[in-house]
């Protein structure tokens, strides 16, 4: 007589914690499905940016850098060379200097370079590549510099080059140039909200 | 105005002048370097290179403020380096030189080139001279003067 409400009670403790197990684990897919989908949504900002002329013109897939807004190929028979530095009497450093030389034109920041073949954002025809293209390019580490996500916020929080982004100087005709389309925080709140999502990347070619 | 002390073919030259101002303008009106070419003024034809702390540099783009310690030398010292002297000698040797405007900023392009590359092809003499442009078209004499202090230098 007496085990029977004992095996009641076991079965309704039992029952109780399935359903707050399935609860939970609804829950959890549920803030999964939504933290992905504003990691994608974050993404598509980091894209805008990564894709706008003052980014893309230097992630060619050719062996010469891009100009303008137009991303017309740069002048003066420049090149790639062996390290993304040009080559030798035709160095990027030849003409780009530490910082913009506002009185004459010429961008400028430290290190001035392309970036390495890896990292291409476009395609032989410098049309830029899809956003999920590029997406598993950036979280690549075989081809990113072996980058984490922690590393790449820090590498779009603090890179000189990629600060110079929000600061290119002015044209040689004295006019500014045009900046990415959303400020350096918010690309740097977008890239952190993506790391904090486990980097997802849109589905698709 | 801003005053400058530049070191210049292994001397401290001092200039009062605007910071902004290109080092081709310090060279040519302030000092009287006049070896150095102005050509476009926007660092496209190469008539205007010299060597900033040895990087083959056009100095019509550079403005003054942002050489700082860095030495610079020009055309009227290259002839003491001995990869200056060879490539000057092939230069003669050769006959390269016609009417002359562009010659400095060739051959100070071709002496960062050598000093980088010893033996260099064809190929690295077209791209790293490519953006030294020449309107008499001395490029074939230009080629072979290279080789020819290639090979002179050893």
């Amino acid at each position: 007589m007496l085990k029977r409400p004992q095996t009641c009670g076991v079965f309704v403790v039992v029952t109780i914690f399935a359903i707050c197990v399935s609860l939970s684990i609804t829950e959890a897919s549920k803030s999964r499905r939504e933290n992905q989908a504003a990691g994608l949504a974050a993404w598509d900002k980091v894209y805008s940016v990564l894709t706008s002329p003052r980014c893309i013109n230097c992630h060619t897939a050719t062996n010469y850098p891009q100009q303008g807004d137009d991303r017309h190929r740069h002048f003066a028979n420049v090149i790639r060379g062996p390290e993304g530095k040009g080559v030798a009497a035709l160095n990027c450093v030849s003409c780009h200097q530490e910082r913009n030389a506002d009185s004459t034109g010429v961008p400028g920041g430290h290190n001035w370079h392309l970036a390495p073949l890896s990292m291409q954002w476009q395609d032989l025809n410098d049309r830029p590549l899809s956003s999920s293209a590029v997406c598993r390019a950036v979280t690549d580490r075989s081809r990113n510099n072996n980058m984490d996500g922690a590393a790449l916020l820090k590498h779009h929080t603090e890179e000189q080059l990629v600060l110079w982004a929000w600061n290119p100087g002015r044209r040689p005709d004295g006019s500014l140039r045009t900046l990415p389309p959303i400020s350096h925080q918010e690309f740097v709140a977008a890239t952190r909200t993506w790391v904090e999502a486990g980097t997802p990347c849109p589905k698709g070619r | 105005m801003a005053t400058f002390h530049l070191n210049i073919n292994g001397s401290e030259k001092t200039v009062d002048v605007d910071p902004s101002t290109p080092l081709l303008w310090v060279l040519r009106e302030e000092l009287k370097l006049t070896g150095t070419k102005y050509g476009c003024g926007i660092s496209a034809c190469g008539a205007c290179t010299v060597h900033v702390a040895g990087i083959a540099t056009r100095s019509c783009v550079v403005p003054v403020d942002l050489i700082g310690d860095r030495p610079i030398v020009t055309i009227e010292a290259i002839g003491k380096d001995p990869v200056g002297r060879a490539v000057q000698n092939a230069w003669i040797e050769k006959d390269v030189v016609q009417c002359g405007y562009c010659q400095s900023g060739q051959i100070m392009s071709a002496v960062a080139l050598l000093k980088d590359t010893k033996k260099p092809t064809d190929k690295n003499i077209e791209e790293s001279m490519g953006g030294n442009l020449c309107r008499c078209a001395t490029y074939v004499r230009i080629r072979e003067a290279i080789k020819r202090a290639s090979q002179q230098l050893g």
